[in-house]
């Protein structure tokens, strides 16, 4: 097996095509994959990667596919014009998913049978293994540095700038220096080697460019514990679970850094992995009842889990930040995969009559603001919010705006009766709508001797907070209740619209990790002709905003990425939409949606009814 | 500052504690339990207890879960804050709140069923994290709300009013609280107010979870004869380990009792607490020990009550954690929002 076939013509693509590295758990891959990403980004080329990883933690395959795209687009693309093969396990699926034209890269220590490459790729091979043998003794380094050993050889096949690699690793190993040099040895090692004997580059490049920008590069998570602490969260409780730990672990890495006292080492923040969900939101009830900002990170078990005390802070009236980072769902499900499947169930949650606010970030610089915003709506609101992150979102970093803070801005602590208030005789009756927003006042625990105290409970009571089970005090209660869901219509986060250039008789709705798909769908879809406006949904209840967009259109696509249509639901139910008019777009195999996806879903459905003036294709 | 709650109109004659306040200060509505219902006596204990220790009322927050038990709450300390939650899940709820607020004192109240059933997980954890508040159980060894249905508590062989019998083994709570490391342990009976009383007085003071099983038969459903939970049998069988006075730092202490018979145990806070050992080789501070001791005692069909176990120096949640000395609920922007500036150089790091 020669080194290179050199019988196929290779794709020949510039800041643009998909590299897909195929490892296996555990092995060290994780951190030269980052370094890929990150290199090319330097450049200055957006580039995003996702983990497809198994719940697991050693052994089991797993992949980090990057997609350069100098146009920006950040979605997933599907399909890989590169393929790094480095797990013989997956070795016959990776390969078949080359697109035609595209490069397999592989060791080739041990050689392979024909049969086990295709005629229509371009396979390049490196003795990873020899290379390493021959260079390292410890087992462990052997697998570690096989890894910066194929960054480099990659970088030169790439044209990717050696020295921004290196400067990517002075800057991860800073503060443990001697790490640096073996590394970046490892990674000529690769890159010596790929010049030495291959033709580089290929036809894949990367060229330096500036359309990156001033942006951060972050995962979802991590952006919405910065939020978390931004909007003056002091008590986080949580259970473990996929993949929303990495939300908590972040709040705890900040709190660490920006409210620990440098001096005393005392914190300005409380952090409890409690003993299940019900515990982490029964916590987080208690502490915002009794006037702190807390929040919750969870995922689809959790949120089943928390149902009973969900319906408890509605009803209640505490306020409670939830961000449910949503993973494949029913049950275990697919604990590694992304889905949108939560959003009936948290929408409803609980039993009886219940309603909760819910926000759709769409990228982690929402998650941010969003998980600050959502701790002021909460306690504006004094109900459940709950942010509906995905793993998509959650776990991937992201190329995103950077983040931005108004230092003139205050936290709105909401309808809070004080000491002083309550001493100049304010009347004070916590279920009492003075402002006919549904929104009553409350107090904190221990703020005043004589006045302010009041009893909270799960059942029914009257303006006064006094049990009763009278039907008229019962409804007139459920009917604030309503009322205060018409004032969060006004104060959650206003959709989003994005018209098409000319009239559009369609359009589609789509919110959450839906956004750099649907952003790139609309390109494809207007080379075909098909004209679409857009509207991003960020909330729910619904903003009127909604209901006049979906007025102002003959034919509405809802997508999302669950299997029942549960945006849609909430449409036709919350806003007496018919459901003749919401067509469905649903991608659910637990993979990222993609723009291809979408566009050949709406393209086809809108052609085959005929809704669409067939515009003259751009050519 | 706190306001303190201005003494109600009243018959010259109540004593007032040292705020001014009466014990009615202390009362809350009127109870809708059942005539005799045990829980009412603890209602009244604690009542007696906050009065007699001069706390603001405003400054006790009163938790509980789901049951006649945990309805108790509305009964006692009207000025106080309120939080009726879901069965089971108080301890949850009072972990928080603590949290929130360091410097209120956290009332917990429920029962058997509530606590050694459906929140067992629960109560298991906010023992080990030693959450500073008062755990009071009043334990029936019955659900009452429900009607009668046995709890974890019941005793294996017991027979129901309706005549079924339980083949399930019985929790015992301060056994369990020991073992799961509780900083304080006693337990009570809700028709012996002069031991009652003293404990729930140090429990008040206790700078961790401080635990109380305390015995409250149910007249409706559980106080017929053969239950251990009747108030004839509890009489019968009560073996004190101890008697408690609760000292504050104000009171002298009068060695009226024979030595060796009575301990001091110094608080945390500078208070005493006065034992008087009924069982002159009980040691409360020792948890082996103290195990040892119920298993014996009980297994001999005695109840053992009074102060069981008592760490005085122990260190909460909040020391573990090692929070802020003030309510994190009391903090600004300035002690929590980085601001622009951190913002911006963390966006610096992410490129
Ligand atoms: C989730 C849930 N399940 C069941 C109930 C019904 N329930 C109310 S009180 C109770 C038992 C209470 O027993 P216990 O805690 O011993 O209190 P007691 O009434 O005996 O004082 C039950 C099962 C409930 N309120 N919530
Ligand atoms: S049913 Fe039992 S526990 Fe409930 S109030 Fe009556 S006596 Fe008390
Ligand atoms: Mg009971």
């Amino acid at each position: 097996m020669p080194a290179r076939l050199d019988r196929v013509a290779g794709l020949e693509r510039v800041n643009d095509f998909v590299v897909k590295f195929a490892n296996v758990n555990g092995s060290g891959s994780a951190s030269a994959n980052r370094l890929f990403a990150r290199a090319i980004l330097r450049m200055g080329v957006p580039a995003t990667p996702r983990n497809i990883f198994p719940s697991n933690i050693q052994g089991l395959p797993t992949w980090y596919q990057v997609r350069v795209s100098e146009a920006g687009h950040l979605g997933c693309r599907g399909g890989a014009d590169l393929m790094v093969a480095m797990n013989p396990q997956t070795w016959d699926k990776d390969v078949a998913e080359i697109v035609p034209g595209g490069y397999l890269f592989y060791d080739s220590t041990k050689p392979l049978p024909a049969s086990k490459f295709r005629g229509d790729i371009v396979v390049i091979g490196v003795p990873l293994t020899a290379i390493c043998n021959s260079t390292y003794t410890d087992p462990r380094q052997r697998q570690l540095f096989k890894n910066i050993i194929y960054l480099g050889a990659l970088s030169a096949l790439l044209d990717i700038d050696a020295q921004v690699i290196e400067q990517l690793i002075g800057e991860q190993f800073q503060g443990k220096d001697k790490l640096i040099a073996p590394n970046v040895h490892a990674l000529h090692l690769g890159r010596d080697h790929a010049l030495a004997h291959l033709q580089c580059p290929i036809g894949l490049r990367v060229r330096r460019s500036d359309a990156v920008g001033d942006r951060v590069f972050i995962d979802g998570n991590s952006a919405a514990a910065l939020g978390s602490v931004y909007g003056g969260a002091t008590v986080a409780a949580w259970y473990p679970i996929t993949p929303s730990s990495s939300l908590a672990e972040a709040f705890e890495r900040y709190c660490r850094r920006y409210r620990t006292d440098k001096t005393t080492g005392e914190k300005r923040y409380a952090i409890i992995q409690a003993e299940d969900e019900l515990a982490s939101i029964g916590m987080v009830i208690g502490a915002a009842w009794n006037g702190a900002r807390a929040f919750t990170a969870t995922s689809g078990p959790g949120i089943s889990l928390m149902q009973e005390f969900i319906g408890l802070a509605y009803f209640a009236e505490i306020p409670a930040v939830i961000f449910d980072v949503q993973r494949g769902g029913p049950s275990t499900g697919m604990p590694t995969r992304t889905q949108q499947a939560d959003v009936l169930c948290c929408a409803y949650a609980s039993h009886g009559d219940t309603k909760h606010v819910l926000l759709f970030p769409q990228d982690p610089a929402e998650c941010f603001e969003f998980g600050a915003a959502a701790f002021d709506l909460a306690d504006r609101l004094q109900t459940p919010i709950f942010v509906m992150l995905d793993l998509d979102i959650g776990m991937n970093e992201r190329l995103c705006p950077a983040f931005a803070w108004d230092d003139s801005r205050r936290l709105d602590r909401g309808k809070v009766m004080t000491q002083e208030e309550l001493e100049q005789g304010a009347e004070f009756g916590r279920y009492l709508d003075v402002d006919a927003d549904g929104i009553p006042f409350r107090t904190y625990p221990g703020t005043h001797g004589a006045r302010g105290a009041f009893f909270t409970r799960g059942t029914s009571k009257d303006r006064f907070a006094r049990y009763s089970e009278e039907g008229a005090a019962y409804i007139d209660n459920m009917q604030r209740l309503l009322r205060k869901f018409e004032t969060a219509k006004l104060l959650a986060p206003r959709p989003v619209r994005t018209d098409a250039t000319g009239p559009a008789p369609i359009g589609a709705i789509y919110y959450g990790s839906t956004s750099p798909a649907m952003d790139e769908a609309v390109a494809l879809l207007a080379e075909r002709g098909v004209a679409l406006d857009l509207l991003r949904i960020r909330a729910f209840p619904f903003h009127p905003d909604v209901g006049a967009f979906v007025a102002e259109h003959e034919q509405i696509f809802v997508v999302e990425q669950n299997r029942d249509g549960q945006l849609r639901m909430l449409l036709t139910v919350e806003e007496e939409i018919d459901p003749k008019k919401l067509t469905r777009i649903l991608h659910y195999d637990g993979t990222p949606i993609t723009a291809r996806f979408i566009a050949e879903a709406i393209a086809e459905q809108a052609l085959a009814s005929n809704i669409v003036p067939l515009r003259k294709a751009v050519p | 500052m706190t306001y303190l709650p201005k003494p109600a109109i009243r018959h010259p004659a109540l004593p007032v504690n040292a705020l001014g306040l009466t014990r009615r200060d202390y009362e809350g509505s009127v109870s809708t339990l059942c005539a005799g219902c045990g829980h009412d006596s603890i209602s009244a204990a604690i009542v007696h207890a906050a009065f007699e220790l001069d706390l603001p009322p405003h400054r006790i927050a009163k938790l509980s879960g789901i049951g006649c038990s945990s309805k108790t709450p509305t009964y006692f300390l009207g000025k106080s804050h309120g939080f009726n939650s879901v069965h089971g899940r108080m301890p949850s709820v009072a972990t928080g709140a603590s949290l929130a607020n360091r410097d209120l004192i956290y009332l917990g109240v429920s029962g058997d069923g509530d606590t050694a059933s459906i929140g067992l997980g629960q109560f298991a954890h906010a023992m080990r994290r030693n959450v500073r508040m008062v755990y009071i159980v009043e334990n029936n060894g019955v659900y009452g709300l429900t009607k009668g249905q046995f709890s974890a508590t019941s005793d294996k062989g017991a027979k129901s009013k309706r005549g079924v019998t339980n083949n399930d083994e019985a929790i015992d709570l301060v056994g369990t609280a020991l073992g799961l490391g509780a900083s304080f342990v006693a337990r009570g009976f809700s028709g012996d107010k002069t031991q009652l009383v003293p404990l729930i007085k140090a429990a008040l003071q206790h700078r961790g979870a401080a635990f109380i099983d305390c015995v409250s038969p149910c007249v409706a459903f559980n106080n017929h004869p053969g239950s251990t939970k009747s108030f004839d049998f509890v009489r019968e069988h009560n073996e004190a380990v101890n008697h408690l006075d609760f000292i504050t730092p104000r009171t002298e202490i009068t060695a009226d009792y024979a030595p060796g018979a009575v301990e001091v145990v110094v608080q945390h806070d500078g208070s005493l607490l006065r034992l008087r050992k009924l069982a002159a080789d009980y040691d409360v501070h020792d948890r082996v020990a103290a195990m040892a001791w119920l298993q014996q005692r009980q297994s001999a069909g005695e109840i053992v009550t009074g102060l069981l176990y008592v760490e005085p120096e122990t260190v909460d949640l909040h020391g573990h954690l090692n929070t802020v000395g003030v309510p994190l609920n009391g903090l600004a922007e300035p002690e929590l929002c980085p601001g622009s500036e951190a913002l911006d150089r963390l966006n610096a790091g992410l490129r």
